[in-house]
């Protein structure tokens, strides 16, 4: 009881999943997590934009997997057995799959604790435009993805389009 | 009282009497003498009248009541309907659509009261009953039963006028016998007559109320209507009734008065001797004179109508009731679609105890694999059908339609249709109805010649359209077409080039079908004049989108000056189907087994080159050949001078060869939708989920070609 009385005077705390992509940690918030799989057979789709691996078969559900390396403009996964899927489930009720490299631990920050950044902030080194704000933690600082960015589609090529 | 709980009831039940106002009516037109449809018409406006009524939908209420009058008026034979005055009734339901439309929008009725039609209505009425002579007394009396009174022609007695008077109930030989017996006996009768207001809901409990207060002092020994139907709320605003009691006459009066929304009451004391019996049928008039014994309140020279009234108003409650329909269930169609889901999955289950049972070897599984395969399709089949639903609820309204073409457009043109009781999943149905109506409309303003024209050609001066559905195999056919002009495939490509669709270079080699097809085009409209019946720019492009949105095709097939035949082809469901399993580089596709027309070994020195592109001879029919591992963006695991496996697809009247790598058979597949992301690959139409877990995509072959 003590405890809980405690935490609530810091703020309203917000679990994150910690996953690793190429070098760098990212969370993502725990409510749009639906389910974390193992890496499994993805089913190629032809003619689609290349950072969509494919669909894969979540529970009798066709689920579409991109991959947010490509998105970032890393290099293409690699595919270890420490590489899973994350299922979002995004605001419309859509599932979609995300392959990281890694998932690390689990994370509960104060909402305090959690520094956003700004449009404009976003600008610049490759995958900051996915990153919605950053966390401080006892370990050192975790970003936050921004999951808007990472799951649509069209804005991420407007951007693209006013880059080039 | 708060009804909106009913409105969904009440618009369902609406519209389905107003087609079948709008069906009579037309088969009226032709057959004015068609009694069956007469009453039928008669039956619905009542029907219509209560139920607005009941909602409280007051002018509704008195169109239909109008209405309803009318036909009151044909029935008893006092006027003929005239072409003329469909006219007006069609105006009249049109208006009453109005009402509907609006009811079914925001609740409200609107505040058009369409008093011309109203008026034209009573023009009807009046034309024919200026000449008999108990026609303005009997036409009232059925008004009054709705206390709508027209109270000219029967001045003070009005109140003894209701249909159901208790002077005019007839009594059955035993009902007789007991009211003489108990008279014998002492005890009083009273007949009673109960109003009750206008603005009452629940009529009908009303009447149980009454019912029920009189019971506790005496005994009811007859009622008109009976007792279920005044349960069933089937009579209007007033009742009769019999009552043997001990009690005076004022005490039942303040038993009938103590219940609410009652009007009125009018009671008397009843000799049973002097009633009617229901064996005298013929002599009704007459006996209505001597039962004037009794202390009438109205012994009006007009006392005697509520005798015919009274009879023809039972008359004509009696066979209230619905035409034969079969009995159905309004189920909500997402309850179904979890059910349709439910089956899905337990094909798939089934589909991967096969895979099970084929990998792991066990030979005494497959007997039961194959009973539960039998029980899958079955439940498969019923599922479906409880989806499916005549396709007549969309082609109802044509022949209405074309009756109003014939009008606007000043042609002679018939409507034949059949297959009407054809069926298709209800998605597709209710989609259904646009393009097909675009597609008459289209015949009749393009297709049929001015009647001059006809004439010249030598043809029959009404112009044909017909509509025929029917099954073939795992889809439906619908074909409308017309024996008009045809489709004039210079004018086409004239117009094409003009609208700058083609280039005249490109038109110059199309072929006379490629033209025709140019109609498909976005924003094509060949009328010279834009009418109010088609030719707006959205036309047949429009049907085109539709129907492929439902997975079907349409075509057309042409003649000049011999007419024109659209034919579309729709899947009968859009949830599971049928489908050839094929491996492609390494990946597994299923194609619809409905587009494929055959499959064959070619090998690779029977592939020619016509102008840069691979084709074979199949049977003297030179193919284009696809092969699917480059469309698809695979590699093939074949060698070149390996025999290649050739599925022939067909897309309406083209044929086209898919090369594939391998054939793995045939398979029952669920479609699942791909969703975001992966829609935009055209190739694909959806997704299905094999035995083994695995996510098998399916090809879209109309895509393809």
């Amino acid at each position: 009881m003590n405890e809980l009385r405690d935490n609530s005077d810091v703020g309203e705390l917000i679990q994150f999943i910690v996953i690793k992509i190429d070098d760098e940690q990212y969370g993502i918030n725990i409510k749009y997590i639906d389910n974390i799989v193992r890496m499994q057979q993805i089913t190629r789709v032809p003619k689609v934009d290349d950072y969509i691996k494919g669909v894969i078969n979540i529970r009798g559900e066709i689920v579409p997997v991109m991959s947010v390396r490509m998105k970032m403009g890393l290099e293409e996964d690699e595919f270890t057995n420490k590489s899973r899927i994350i299922i979002l489930k995004t605001e419309t009720g859509d599932l979609v799959g995300i392959i990281v490299d890694q998932v690390n631990q689990v994370l509960t920050l104060d909402v305090n604790s959690i520094e956003k950044m700004r449009y404009d902030d976003k600008k610049g080194t490759t995958g900051a435009q996915f990153v919605g704000g950053v966390g401080h933690y006892e370990g050192g600082l975790v970003s936050i993805l921004d999951l808007e960015a990472v799951v649509s589609e069209k804005e991420v090529k407007e951007k693209a389009s006013n880059a080039s | 009282m708060d009804v909106s709980q009913y409105l969904s009831v009440f618009l369902d039940e609406a519209k389905e009497h107003l087609q079948s106002l709008n069906d009579n009516i037309m088969t009226l037109e032709q057959d004015p003498e068609n009694e069956d449809c007469i009453n039928e018409i008669f039956r619905s406006a009542h029907s219509m009248k209560g139920m607005a009524g009941t909602m409280g939908y007051t002018r509704m209420q008195n169109l239909t009541h109008d209405m309803e009058d009318v036909f009151s008026d044909v029935r008893a034979g006092k006027i003929k309907i005239k072409s003329a005055d469909i006219d007006v009734l069609l105006q009249c339901l049109d208006a009453i659509q109005g009402y509907v439309d609006n009811i079914t929008e925001n609740q409200d009725e609107g505040t058009d009261e369409h008093k011309d039609i109203i008026k034209s209505l009573a023009d009807i009425r009046n034309g024919g009953a200026g000449g008999g002579d108990e026609a303005p007394a009997a036409a009232p009396a059925e008004a009054a039963a709705s206390t709508e009174a027209a109270p000219a022609a029967d001045g003070p007695a009005e109140g003894a006028d209701g249909s159901t008077d208790y002077r005019a109930i007839r009594l059955d030989p035993s009902v007789k016998s007991t009211l003489e017996e108990a008279k014998s006996q002492g005890k009083k009768i009273y007949g009673v007559t109960v109003h009750i207001q206008e603005s009452c809901i629940l009529k009908a409990a009303r009447g149980f109320l009454v019912f029920k207060g009189l019971e506790e002092i005496g005994e009811i020994a007859v009622s008109d209507p009976n007792t279920q139907d005044i349960e069933d709320e089937k009579f209007d605003f007033s009742f009769s009734l019999i009552l043997i009691t001990d009690e005076s006459k004022e005490k039942v009066e303040e038993i009938v008065k103590a219940v609410s929304e009652v009007e009125g009451c009018e009671c008397g004391e009843f000799d049973p001797s002097g009633a009617k019996s229901s064996e005298d049928k013929d002599d009704a008039p007459a006996a209505a004179a001597p039962s004037d014994n009794k202390p009438a309140p109205a012994a009006t020279p007009a006392a005697n109508t509520p005798a015919p009234a009274g009879g023809g108003a039972a008359g004509g409650k009696k066979p209230v009731g619905k035409p034969v329909v079969n009995r159905t269930v309004r189920v909500d169609i997402e309850k179904l679609d979890v059910l349709m889901n439910l089956v899905s999955e337990l094909i798939i289950a089934k589909n991967s105890l096969i895979s099970a049972a084929n990998t792991s070897g066990v030979s005494n599984v497959n007997e039961q694999i194959e009973y539960l395969e039998s029980v899958t399709t079955n439940l498969h089949e019923s599922v479906m059908k409880v989806r499916m639903v005549p396709i007549e609820s969309v082609l109802q309204k044509f022949p209405r339609m074309i009756r109003d073409l014939n009008k606007t457009l000043n042609k002679k043109m018939e409507l034949t249709m059949t297959g009407e009781d054809t069926e298709m999943d209800r998605t597709v149905v209710d989609e259904i109805g646009d393009p097909l109506m675009h597609l008459i409309r289209n015949s009749a303003d393009h297709g049929i010649e001015s009647a001059d024209l006809r004439a010249q050609r030598g043809k029959p001066e009404v112009g044909q359209i017909f509509l025929h559905a029917f099954q073939d195999g795992n889809s439906v056919v619908i074909e409308v077409g017309d024996d008009g002009n045809g489709i004039d495939a210079e004018v086409v490509k004239n117009k094409a080039i003009e609208k700058g669709v083609v280039t005249p270079e490109q038109a110059a080699l199309l072929t006379e079908k490629q033209c025709v097809e140019l109609l498909f085009h976005p924003g094509f409209s060949t009328a010279k004049q834009v009418s109010e019946i088609s030719g707006r720019g959205v036309g047949l492009d429009v049907v085109k989108s539709k129907v492929e949105s439902l997975s079907g095709e349409v075509t057309v097939k042409t003649k000049l000056g011999e007419g024109s035949t659209w034919v579309i082809r729709l899947p009968l469901t859009l949830a599971i189907i049928q489908a050839l399993m094929v491996i492609i580089g390494e990946e597994k596709y299923a194609i619809p087994l409905d587009s494929i027309q055959s499959i064959e070994d070619v090998s690779p020195s029977e592939v020619k080159f016509v102008e840069n592109k691979e084709v074979i001879n199949l049977r003297g029919s030179v193919l284009p050949l696809i092969r699917l591992n480059q469309v698809l963006d695979t590699e093939s695991t074949k060698s070149p001078d390996e025999d290649m496996v050739v599925v022939i697809a067909r897309k309406g009247d083209q044929l086209a060869g898919l090369v594939i790598d391998e054939l793995m058979g045939q398979q029952e597949i669920v479609i699942k939708p791909l969703g975001r992301y992966t829609n935009k690959c055209k190739l694909i139409s959806g997704a299905t989920i094999l035995g083994d877990g695995e996510i098998a995509l399916i090809l879209d072959t109309n895509s393809i070609f």
